[in-house]
């Protein structure tokens, strides 16, 4: 019955990680307290806040499901985050490959600025692009927010991508060189293929976070509203319990995803990279 | 091993788009900075430092500044408070359940920012949870009002959304650790609060500056947050740039404190590489 | 192990034997990284169907060369031809040469089928041409009953017959080998080095085949290339490249040696109390002595019938190791010196012996170039 003990519990540090115990229990609860609140809320008949919660009822889903307006928003944000995606896609990984294998003057420069809207607050990349977009006279469409997101959530393919090219062993590319395959053909074959978790991590990440953008797209927007912006709107207006249906739902989805993800066992490994590329700047400079 | 043709196709387009929708908007900014706008609302593109001027002169914009830096440095000393134990447990005495714990750390950030914020606005305020709990249970008569509309209510709220931000660069310089330099502490007869800080938190040092840099400028560059929960006396200074990109239509004024932002925050990340370079030793 | 008479420098074969027609040369090769010389000027031809090992230390730039003969870096200077083609313009998947990496680089998301299928697809060859080469290829190397597992699923020996079937599957001119051998164990090693080499008579192409192990090379290779810190320092057979090493660092790299540090004069070596009779020119001079020419004379009567051929000194036993059918003995002369000799497994040995060994045994060896 050895397995039942847990090596790592038993280890002689045992007052001391109790009180780490509790507080680790109570960070949590903090992290879940909010989705917690959302999720009995969304089921709540008085609506707002009010403690107990009474009345168990879906009417605010049902209200949800009738108002055209956030299921315009949520299509509306379902193309901006596949446009995202693919835009970050198409520029993050060879940017990646650029990183990885390149030499070129500047490239110090370029890794920093491919790399620093990841960190940086939305506003300034908003606000940036608004104004190149007013000098140029782009009309502010959902086009606008596709180039923004785009253009933010590059460095999320590109950090993830890069991190997998470290990982990647030289020798398989070699190997399809020797064999006779050409450059393009290598890349398809090879390098796709053992790329392909963090490709698709990054590509949820990305999605995901598209879907969620709103500091970006705050500046960018024109006529039609991504479903952040409209629920932000909503939300100045004051609480509306719909809201809470919605973010209930938006969670099960993310949960939905994330379970995806783990399945892939590619997210664990994302974020962290992410974390540590954030600061770790200068490994292939 | 590559051609040159391979680099060139891998480099030029990402190195178009960076300069054409990075590089380019920051100098229009940079320019935008130096222009000015008429009492009738059009932008003079005549070069002036009146914008700076105006940021040295004018206190109001140095006193949002301070009070912003001052409620992301609460929000960085509190995501690293609540932050580095979780990492620290996670990473060495999670056991078997460190998968599972990691995924509960970040599923927080897969939900919306602005449902949490939201969240957040439901348990605060005068009718929300929170009130309505503490009368309930007749603690209080009447509903406290700082809770809401208040700098507390963006710190907690923020702190709330850049912990697991925290955690996760933490996780990750204690999870680079070999195991055996800490048995070698015990060896050597330190005991776990000695090897802690002898051994453990130096070794861990990156992870804390990047965790903190993460909570600091991405909360300090915050304008949602104040909007949604701060009221007037939580207002930061991204709002006073969104005010002035939209009633106050002062863009020139809005870029310069943009720009300023942009100094600042690349001036901290620059600062933060050193120091992680400091203390990283492999 | 008597040896003819030694020329001043021992010959080296840059060319292979007159016989077999060249398959690639190899022209004033060099390489730099970032100011680092890793090849400097290395010249040779590789005949076809020869066994050529590139034999050297970690840092001698055996594996830059064979980079450079497949494609992955480019020389900094110098000329790659084969036949009529300059090699060294080509793109790798233009060359008609194949490599069996270290790690051996199977495609980890391709079966082992898929694999060896690979340089095939890619050429774009018709599917029963695939099918049939691919069969053919993995019964060879007798993986058939493999050939739908992944590359992880499969032992280090697999994987390694498997990276041939892969490389030979094309037909190449030329298969280079890095280090194949050494992420196996002894037993294995010894089995795999067999197999190799009677694959490689069986197929009838070159080989240049890279190695740090020298009995490795010399118990497979036609000729051994050794390179140094950059340098060729020698290439020749391997019974020619220990009877007649060339440098110093040859001698001693390859088995077990006596290097004498002595002055010719007037057609007369000498070392400490030591002088023989030598071809070498005047000046101060190295001779490399391999221990087995090296004869314990102490356990015989002091007047052997052989005194007057050979070069005698006396000394101390100071150290004895044994080395499964002989043992090495190290004596400490009365003028200082101190010679290794070899002898038979078991003897007993005295512990003031007499050495004597013949002076058509002193090879006369180059210094070898200082590591800057």
């Amino acid at each position: 019955m050895e397995f039942l003990v847990s090596p790592s519990s038993s280890s002689g540090i045992v007052p001391s990680s109790r009180w780490l115990l509790f507080y680790v229990a109570a960070v949590f609860s903090f992290l879940y307290l909010p989705i917690a609140v959302l999720i009995v809320y969304s089921f709540n008949g008085e609506g707002v806040g009010g403690f107990p919660p009474r009345h168990l009822t879906l009417d605010w889903y049902r209200l949800l499901f009738t108002d055209g307006a956030i299921w315009d928003s949520f299509l509306n944000s379902l193309q901006v985050a596949f446009a995202a995606m693919a835009i970050s896609l198409i520029f993050g990984i060879p940017a990646a490959l650029a990183l990885d294998r390149a030499k070129f003057p500047g490239k110090a420069l370029f890794r920093r600025l491919v790399l620093l809207p990841l960190i940086l607050p939305g506003i300034i990349t908003g606000l940036s692009l608004l104004m190149l977009f007013n000098m140029t006279g782009v009309r502010l469409s959902l086009m606008t927010i596709v180039l923004g997101h785009g253009t933010a959530l590059i460095s999320v393919a590109t950090t993830e991508v890069f991190a997998g090219l470290q990982k990647l062993d030289r020798a398989q590319e070699e190997a399809s060189l020797d064999l006779g395959a050409n450059y393009w053909q290598t890349f398809w074959r090879i390098t796709v293929p053992n790329l392909k978790l963090p490709i698709i991590g990054a590509a949820l990440l990305i999605f995901t976070l598209s879907m969620d953008e709103i500091a970006v797209s705050f500046f960018l927007i024109g006529r039609d509203n991504t479903l952040p912006l409209e629920i932000w709107g909503r939300l100045r207006r004051g609480i509306t319990p719909e809201i809470n249906a919605v973010s209930t739902i938006i969670f099960v989805f993310s949960l939905a995803t994330i379970v995806l993800w783990y399945r892939l066992n590619a997210r664990a490994e994302g974020m962290a990279e992410i974390a540590a590329e954030m600061m770790n700047d200068d490994k292939s400079v | 091993m590559f051609s040159r043709t391979y680099k060139l196709i891998v480099t030029l387009p990402p190195l178009v788009w960076v300069t054409a929708f990075l590089l380019v908007p920051y100098f229009l900014m940079f320019c935008y900075s130096f222009w000015s706008v008429t009492p009738s609302q059009t932008i003079l593109h005549s070069w002036n430092l009146d914008n700076y001027k105006e940021l040295v002169v004018k206190t109001t914009y140095w006193q949002t500044l301070l009070r912003s830096m001052w409620i992301a440095a609460r929000v960085t000393i509190f995501s690293l408070m609540l932050g580095y134990p979780l990492a620290y447990f996670l990473s060495f005495y999670a056991g078997p359940r460190k998968d599972l714990l990691y995924q509960l750390v970040i599923i927080p950030l897969w939900v919306s920012y602005l449902v949490r914020a939201y969240a957040w606005k439901t348990i605060l305020g005068s009718e929300g949870v929170l009130n309505t709990l503490l009368q309930y249970v007749h603690l209080t008569r009447h509903p406290l009002d700082f809770l809401l509309y208040s700098p507390f209510a963006v710190v907690l709220t923020l702190t709330h959304i850049y912990t697991p931000f925290a955690v996760l660069p933490i996780y990750a310089a204690l999870e680079h650790i070999p195991r055996n330099l800490v048995e070698a502490s015990h060896d050597l007869g330190a005991t776990p609060t000695q090897t802690f800080w002898k051994v453990i938190f130096p070794l861990s040092i990156p992870g804390v500056v990047a965790g903190a840099t993460f909570a600091f400028v991405l909360s300090l560059g915050d304008f949602l947050a104040p909007l949604l929960l701060g009221g007037p006396s939580g207002i930061m200074i991204s709002n006073i740039v969104v005010s002035l990109f939209g009633a106050a239509y002062n863009w020139p004024l809005g870029a310069a404190i943009s720009l300023g932002m942009l100094i600042i925050v690349v001036s901290l990340l620059f600062v933060s590489e050193r120091l992680e370079k400091k203390w990283s030793f492999s | 192990m008597a040896s003819p008479p030694t020329p001043a420098v021992a010959p080296t074969a840059r060319t292979p034997p007159d016989t077999k027609p060249i398959l690639l040369s190899i022209k004033n090769v060099a390489k730099t990284f970032g100011g680092n010389a890793v090849l400097r000027n290395v010249s040779l031809d590789i005949a076809e169907g020869e066994f050529l090992t590139v034999l050297g230390e970690s840092g001698s730039g055996k594996t830059t060369l064979l980079r450079i003969i497949a494609g992955f870096e480019t020389a900094s200077s110098g000329e790659v031809w084969m036949g009529t083609l300059r090699l060294d313009l080509q793109p790798p998947y233009r060359r008609r040469v194949n490599t069996v990496f270290q790690s051996y680089a199977l495609f980890p998301h391709l079966t082992v089928e898929q694999n060896v299928a690979y340089g095939l697809r890619v050429a774009k060859r018709p599917a029963a041409e695939i099918a049939q080469r691919v069969a053919e290829a993995l019964d060879k190397v007798k993986m058939t009953a493999y050939a739908k597992a992944k590359p992880s699923k499969i032992s280090g020996g697999q994987q390694q017959r498997v990276a041939l079937a892969r490389a030979l599957v094309n037909r190449p001119r030329l298969l280079l080998l890095d280090e194949p051998l050494s992420a196996l164990d002894a037993n294995l090693r010894r089995q795999m080095q067999v197999e190799l080499k009677s694959l490689q008579r069986e197929v009838g192409i070159a080989f240049v085949f890279v190695t740090h192990d020298q009995e490795e090379a010399m118990v497979m290779s036609d000729r051994i290339a050794l390179l140094r810190f950059g340098d060729l320092e020698q290439i020749a057979t391997p019974r020619e490249i220990y009877s007649r090493p060339a440098t110093a660092y040859v001698a001693q790299f390859i088995g077990h040696t006596n290097l004498l540090k002595g002055e010719v004069r007037g057609g007369i070596a000498r070392c400490a109390s030591l002088s023989w009779p030598t071809q070498a020119p005047g000046g101060p001079a190295l001779f490399s002595l391999r221990p087995e020419h090296v004869r314990l004379a102490g356990n015989a009567p002091e007047k052997s019938p052989e005194k007057n051929q050979g070069v005698r000194t006396r000394g101390r036993v100071v150290h004895q190791a044994f080395h499964g059918a002989t043992e090495l003995v190290r004596v400490a002369c009365v003028d200082g010196l101190v010679l290794l000799a070899r002898t038979a497994a078991g003897l007993v040995v005295k512990n003031e012996v007499e050495l004597e060994f013949s002076p058509l045994d002193v090879v006369p060896v180059r210094e070898s170039r200082e590591r800057k």
